[in-house]
């Protein structure tokens, strides 16, 4: 019934015409190569949201369980605010209202901003996971490495974390994955990323059902992609005998 | 009872009298018509003074007016007493579809007649022909397109107006970034935050995103026009005697006088909801199409 015309991708994006091999040479561009740059956008979107993400998360989720009423109001704070502000009225909030208040943001790049604004806004959800995975703990764990003769922060590098990280690896992988996929709101600040170039593709070429397959196919192979690194990872530093390290 | 009654005798009055009609075997969209007593017109939320929403399900401007005086004449043709209409929001990404599997019979909206587009669906005469053009800050000092080097420009995403830019850019060695806003309110905003220095897109939408702003007077409309459009009602492919009728009724209003009417209501009166006047007079290149009436594709513009 439908007719399948995945030349689409081989067409240069100006003039419509079919180039041979597919991608464009002296500085022409296909659909294919729009696809491809897209692809690396939401990959780099996603990665250095990522990194944000887990840097923040961690500290957050940390200051949380630590003894200290102060700490945990901020951590509690900060998560509650990135978590319950839906993601794309953050990335509106970071790209229209705020550089509206302080004129110096405005010369930030966009890539930026949605780096920032999907990072904090995954770190909310990386903090609860963190603080989660540490009162699984016995409470005896920090107390026996508080006896020890261990600092807090020594008790939290050596006992606590090492054992907590172990825990949540399954939901951190979960949200590492939901980060390839929520970053296809950087579209609205306009990076050319995957959901941006599906939308403009097949409006420029009328062939929408290829470019949404195509998009979905490469949204898919980066998600699995993080899954299967982070099972890996999982089973790397698994500890037998220890909480979540199997071992039976 | 007796109204009903009454009706019901119209009609079979009419019915009889349409017999010729019946006599020449209805196909294709007037045969569904005639058979369900209802029509269903694709038409768009927010395509400017062409298609919108007035909220609650109700649609108006010009295309929808012209659509509901066409399917008005089609009733008289094939003789009916009541002819429904039911309205059924479309997209850009649906109303092929659609259209095609007979969701909708009519689109009205602002579709633009192409030659991809004809290898799917068919279009009525050319109502209104769209002309891209750039907006910017009346401050900004900009006149012309060759200004835009190393500029940012805005467009709305999954919209074709940023390709005709990306040609004269490759023609002309001029060299912008775009910037992509994700729906025209939005993009409308990059131009007025100042992260956008120009914002290409269809005239009348421009002009009715420049009407609504806050301070109209703060933006004009510059530049050569980058593409001509002709925008036309869309109707089901392979189906001629539907598509003349619609073509007839156009082509009666548009040798009256009465199509010009219509479009002065739409685009230079205040329109609803907001009562703001999108203040776009007819088009050169729009008055030609009314004075002989073609369905050419945008293609054939272009080469001329």
């Amino acid at each position: 019934m439908t007719t399948w015309d995945w030349q689409v991708f081989c067409k240069d994006t100006i003039d419509g015409d079919i180039v041979p091999g597919c991608f464009g040479k002296g500085g022409d561009i296909t659909y294919l190569d729009w696809l491809l740059s897209a692809w690396g956008w939401t990959l780099s979107v996603s990665v250095l949201a990522l990194v944000v993400a887990l840097l923040l998360g961690s500290l957050m989720g940390i200051l949380r369980t630590a003894p200290h009423r102060g700490l945990v109001l901020l951590g509690n704070a900060w998560t509650e605010l990135f978590r319950n502000i839906p993601l794309l009225v953050q990335i509106f909030l970071w790209y229209h209202v705020v550089p509206a208040l302080i004129p110096p943001l405005r010369g930030v790049p966009s890539f930026i901003l949605v780096v920032m604004g999907l990072g904090l806004f995954t770190s909310a959800r990386i903090s609860e996971q963190v603080r989660a995975g540490i009162q699984a703990l016995a409470g005896g764990q920090r107390m026996a490495g508080l006896a020890m003769g261990f600092t807090l922060p020594q008790t939290y590098r050596h006992v606590l974390l090492p054992m907590a990280y172990r825990i949540i690896i399954p939901p951190l992988t979960s949200e590492s994955m939901n980060i390839i996929k929520n970053s296809s709101v950087a579209f609205a600040v306009s990076i050319s990323e995957l959901t941006l170039f599906a939308l403009q593709a097949q409006e420029e070429t009328s062939r929408g059902v290829e470019v949404y397959l195509a998009v979905t196919g490469l949204y898919f192979i980066s998600a699995f992609a993080i899954n299967r690194a982070a099972l890996f990872i999982e089973n790397r530093v698994r500890v037998p005998g220890m909480i979540g390290g199997g071992g039976h | 009872m007796r109204r009903v009654t009454a009706t019901v005798v119209v009609s079979l009055t009419l019915t009889t009298l349409a017999l010729p009609v019946l006599a020449q075997d209805l196909t294709g969209t007037l045969k569904k018509i005639k058979d369900s007593g209802a029509a269903t017109m694709g038409v768009r939320e927010s395509s400017g003074g062409l298609s919108f929403t007035l909220g609650d399900g109700k649609f108006a401007g010009f295309h929808v007016e012209l659509c509901q005086r066409a399917l008005a004449d089609v009733q008289k043709q094939l003789g009916m007493a009541k002819l429904d209409i039911k309205y059924q929001p479309v997209t850009s990404q649906n109303r092929i579809p659609l259209m095609q599997n007979g969701t909708i019979d009519i689109e009205c909206g602002s579709t633009t007649n192409n030659a991809t587009r004809q290898k799917d669906v068919s279009f009525a005469a050319t109502t209104y022909v769209e002309e891209v053009r750039i907006a910017v800050k009346a401050n900004s000092g900009i006149t012309s397109i060759g200004q835009l080097n190393g500029k940012n420009v805005a467009t709305t995403t999954g919209t074709t107006s940023v390709q005709h830019l990306r040609k004269h850019e490759r023609a002309t060695g001029v060299n912008f970034n775009e910037v992509f806003g994700k729906d025209h309110a939005d993009s409308f905003l990059l131009l007025e935050s100042g992260r956008a220095d120009a914002f290409v897109m269809d005239g009348q939408i421009l002009a009715g995103s420049i009407a609504k702003s806050k301070n109209p007077a703060d933006y004009k409309i510059v530049g050569e026009v980058l593409s001509v459009e002709p925008i036309a009602i869309m109707v089901r492919k392979d189906d001629p005697a539907f598509k003349k009728a619609v073509d007839n009724s156009l082509a009666a209003m548009m040798k009256s006088g009465e199509m010009a009417k219509i479009y002065d209501k739409w685009f230079m009166q205040p329109i609803p909801p907001t009562n703001t006047r999108i203040g776009l007079p007819a088009s050169d290149a729009t008055r030609a199409a009314w004075a002989s009436p073609n369905d050419k594709p945008m293609e054939d513009y272009a080469r001329k």
